[in-house]
């Protein structure tokens, strides 16, 4: 529909009058118990009400807001007419995963930040909910249109390895096999979806969402080999040597980091990426019925720390039947770098939060399980590096809480794997691999990088956009076969 | 899906597997392992590469029956699958000429550390093996350590084969007997090889073990193989496997191994129970081959 012919249907004014459609939710003492997601999606109904409150601004501040520039307001002006499949496309023309991204994107930094009606209302929780329409279109379209089109692409000849089947992997799969390029992603583990399947909870983003996508990508034609660790199986020259023309390595976070305190090696200490990974991709929830890996069920968990992923970790706790799940974060809630809607989710369901509170011991009992921690009290004291308030232990505020499983969930190291079987790819002094902004190049021609391995720990989307940038410059490299780069221009003088 | 070539019952519950796996088999070395699972919704288990064909593009893989995921491994029937197989993993062992090396094999062990005797033996070193098991029935490759040694002493708890006796007796009768022992290299249980350190850490030999600790993905991710070496912590799965026997925490490596002992004597009570027949007639291909 015509910006006009939107205008002549419903003043603006009034369009600001909208209220935002809210999202149908799990209820949250019954989600706590059963893995199923929690959000249930917006009805076609639902949906059309809530694009009815898009303004479609003359600029669309908010395709800016999105790392991969969706382009949101045609898409959700679609959606407001009913017609959900062009919707859908509009979407995948910029978008590989867009069932995943309406999921777990954090909208309200990117997109809903910036939109006019947030503005308007000064209220951020007023933004159009351009996420829960995304994930409306691409679930809807999954629904009804599951047919893959066959690409119309003139084949190049020329062989992509990609090294890692997470977002950023599987986003370069896609825009390089629609480019005409062979693909072939090497994945370590026996399931595609790097952290969107080990990682992130099945209540959160439903694998089989993922493994949709996956098969989608091949059918397109882009091979995925299982099973393989590259920089460890094989290396770097090991693929050239098999011919692949260009090289995307996208391997992910690596080590998971601990606090370094005593107790941390006692029965019953996880590390996050552990405890999720057993219970996502080995399935411990359904130990030992359907799945042969055990997880230890505590009474009391405490999680370690404040981001996502601490809080996937305290909800996973409970719906592994904890009856206490507890979240220690150093800092107070205002600090935490988990999205808002996590921390509300997490509290909704009956998860403790303790801020200002960070553990220095954990205690065990005389057969090596853990029994209990020992924390601190803690105060906010000037900014740290990071920008965020130091906090500084209060003397003498020792105290100790009873728990049977710890869950440290402070973030990752990188992963060590590819940089020491290849040297000739440079790495900054944690071991992520430096590459050039503009195109994701590594020091090593041929060989391109993106995604946490990058970017240290970030989100799905911002791998997403990285995963987009290599594909774009080695589909360019193809082309001219230049591998250096020429001098970036000099920023214009804007002239307005 | 890689094919299995073999699964033969070698010895009471250990098997020997031959598996497809051509790339496993052109880029691994001595010391290195797969991660592997015997069916859909298995657990991922290590196994060391005990080892392998280029040529025809198979490794060995050598098990014993422990629990349900071995004892579903072992139900695999020659030319079946093994779903997955990922790998190789983890670090090489370190081979150079130091002279004279003991290689201590317990048990399972002794399928690991063949390898890594062929190596050592193959740099130049004078390889003395010592294989250790409970009972006669219970030896196994003795015949490829014999070609991969100089010489090879064999005992068993029962005096049923060899010296009665412990592998660190045989290895403190060599010590004190003015054998020159450069490097000692101890696979096998983890108390084995706690008591072979002791041993030479007091006559001073460094010592190399093997460690076989409870992983998920073998790439680093998750962190559950960690143990304490020399004070600090190390991932088994990309540190190691190998580490200085001299300074890894046992103790707490082997209470860590307990973690699961519940959850596992319960899958495998259930299994058996489940798989009766089909393990009674394993059992008895196995007696009359």
């Amino acid at each position: 529909m015509s910006r006009e012919a939107r205008k002549a249907k419903m003043k603006n004014k009034e369009r600001l009058k909208l209220p935002p459609v809210p999202m149908p939710e799990q209820a949250p003492f019954e989600r706590s118990r059963n893995i199923r997601e929690v959000p249930q999606g917006y009805s076609p109904e639902q949906a059309m009400e809530e694009a009815e409150r898009c303004l479609m601004c003359k600029k669309p501040v908010c395709i800016k807001g999105c790392p991969v520039e969706v382009d949101i307001p045609t898409f959700i002006d679609l959606v407001s007419e009913g017609k959900f499949h062009e919707a859908a496309q509009v979407v995948k023309q910029t978008n590989v995963l867009p069932a995943v991204c309406g999921r777990v994107c954090p909208q309200e930094d990117q997109c809903q930040l910036v939109c006019t009606v947030m503005k308007s209302h000064k209220d951020l929780d007023k933004s159009v909910k351009i996420g829960h329409l995304e994930r409306f279109v691409a679930d809807w379209d999954m629904e009804n249109h599951p047919e893959v089109e066959p690409l119309d692409v003139k084949k190049t000849g020329k062989r992509v390895a990609i090294v890692g089947s997470g977002p950023a992997g599987l986003t370069a799969a896609g825009d390089l096999i629609r480019m005409g390029h062979e693909v072939t992603i090497f994945e370590a583990l026996h399931r595609a979806g790097g952290v969107l399947i080990y990682g992130i909870p099945e209540f959160r983003l439903p694998k089989a969402i993922v493994d949709r996508e996956v098969d989608n990508l091949r059918k397109l034609g882009v091979e995925v080999v299982f099973n393989v660790a590259i920089g460890q199986s094989k290396s770097i020259p090991d693929l050239f040597e098999e011919g692949f023309d260009a090289v995307f390595v996208a391997t992910g976070a690596g080590l998971p980091m601990f606090k370094r305190i005593a107790g941390e090696n006692l029965m019953g200490v996880y590390s996050a990426n552990e405890y999720l990974t057993r219970a996502n991709l080995m399935d411990a929830y359904n130990f030992p019925k359907k799945s042969d890996t055990p997880i230890i069920r505590g009474r009391n968990v405490a999680v370690f720390g404040g981001g996502n992923v601490a809080m996937d970790a305290a909800r996973t706790a409970l719906r592994l039947g904890a009856e206490h799940s507890i979240v220690f974060y150093r800092r107070s809630e205002k600090e935490m770098p988990a999205r808002i809607e996590e921390i509300e989710h997490a509290k909704e369901e009956g998860v403790e939060m303790r801020m200002l509170q960070d553990a220095i011991e954990i205690l065990g009992d005389e057969r090596g399980w853990v029994s209990g921690i020992k924390c601190l009290k803690m105060e906010l004291g000037e900014p740290d590096a990071s920008g965020r308030r130091r906090p500084v232990p209060m003397e003498g505020s020792d105290f100790t809480v009873p728990v049977d499983v710890v869950v440290v969930s402070i973030g990752n190291a990188s992963n060590p794997l590819i940089p020491r079987t290849t040297p000739q790819i440079e790495t900054n002094k944690w071991g992520n691999i430096v590459v050039d902004e503009r195109t994701g190049k590594s020091s090593m021609p041929g060989v391109w990088a993106g995604g946490d391995i990058v970017l240290g720990a970030a989100t799905v989307i911002l791998a997403m956009g990285e995963g987009r940038r290599a594909a774009n410059s080695i589909h360019k490299y193809f082309g001219d076969g230049v591998w250096e780069d020429p001098p970036e221009p000099e920023p214009e003088e804007e002239t307005d | 899906m890689p094919k299995v070539l073999s699964n033969a019952n070698i010895a009471p519950s250990v098997f020997r597997m031959v598996v497809e796996a051509p790339d496993v088999a052109r880029y691994r070395k001595a010391g290195q392992f797969v991660i592997v699972r015997p069916k859909a919704g298995s657990e991922r288990i290590p196994l060391t590469i005990a080892d392998a064909d280029t040529e025809a593009g198979t490794i060995t893989l050598v098990y014993q029956v422990v629990g349900k995921t071995t004892g579903v491994m072992s139900l695999i029937k020659d030319g079946g699958e093994l779903p997955d197989v990922a790998g190789p993993l983890g670090r090489a062992t370190h081979i150079e000429k130091v002279g004279t090396v003991v290689c201590v094999g317990g048990g399972i062990g002794i399928a690991p550390i063949h390898p890594i005797a062929q190596a050592l033996k193959d740099a130049g070193n004078t390889v003395i093996s010592i294989l250790g098991v409970r009972s006669k029935n219970l030896l196994i490759l003795k015949e490829e350590m014999t070609r991969a040694s100089h010489r090879v002493v064999v005992v068993t708890d029962d005096g049923s084969a060899g010296e009665k006796g412990f592998v660190t007796d045989a290895l403190k009768k060599l010590l004190d007997d003015g054998e020159k022992v450069d490097q000692v290299v101890a696979i096998g249980p983890p108390i084995m090889m706690k008591m072979v350190s002791v041993l030479t850490k007091d006559y001073e030999v460094p010592t190399l073990v093997s460690l076989n600790t409870i992983m998920v993905d073998g790439t680093g991710m998750c962190g559950g193989c960690r143990v304490t070496v020399g004070g600090q912590v190390q991932f088994v799965c990309v540190d190691g496997p190998e580490f200085d026997g001299h300074l890894v925490d046992f103790d707490e490596m082997m209470n860590r191994q307990n973690m699961y002992k519940e959850h596992e004597t319960a899958a495998y009570r259930a299994f058996k129970e489940k798989h009766r027949c089909k393990l009674a007639q394993r059992n008895a291909e196995a007696r009359s081959e």
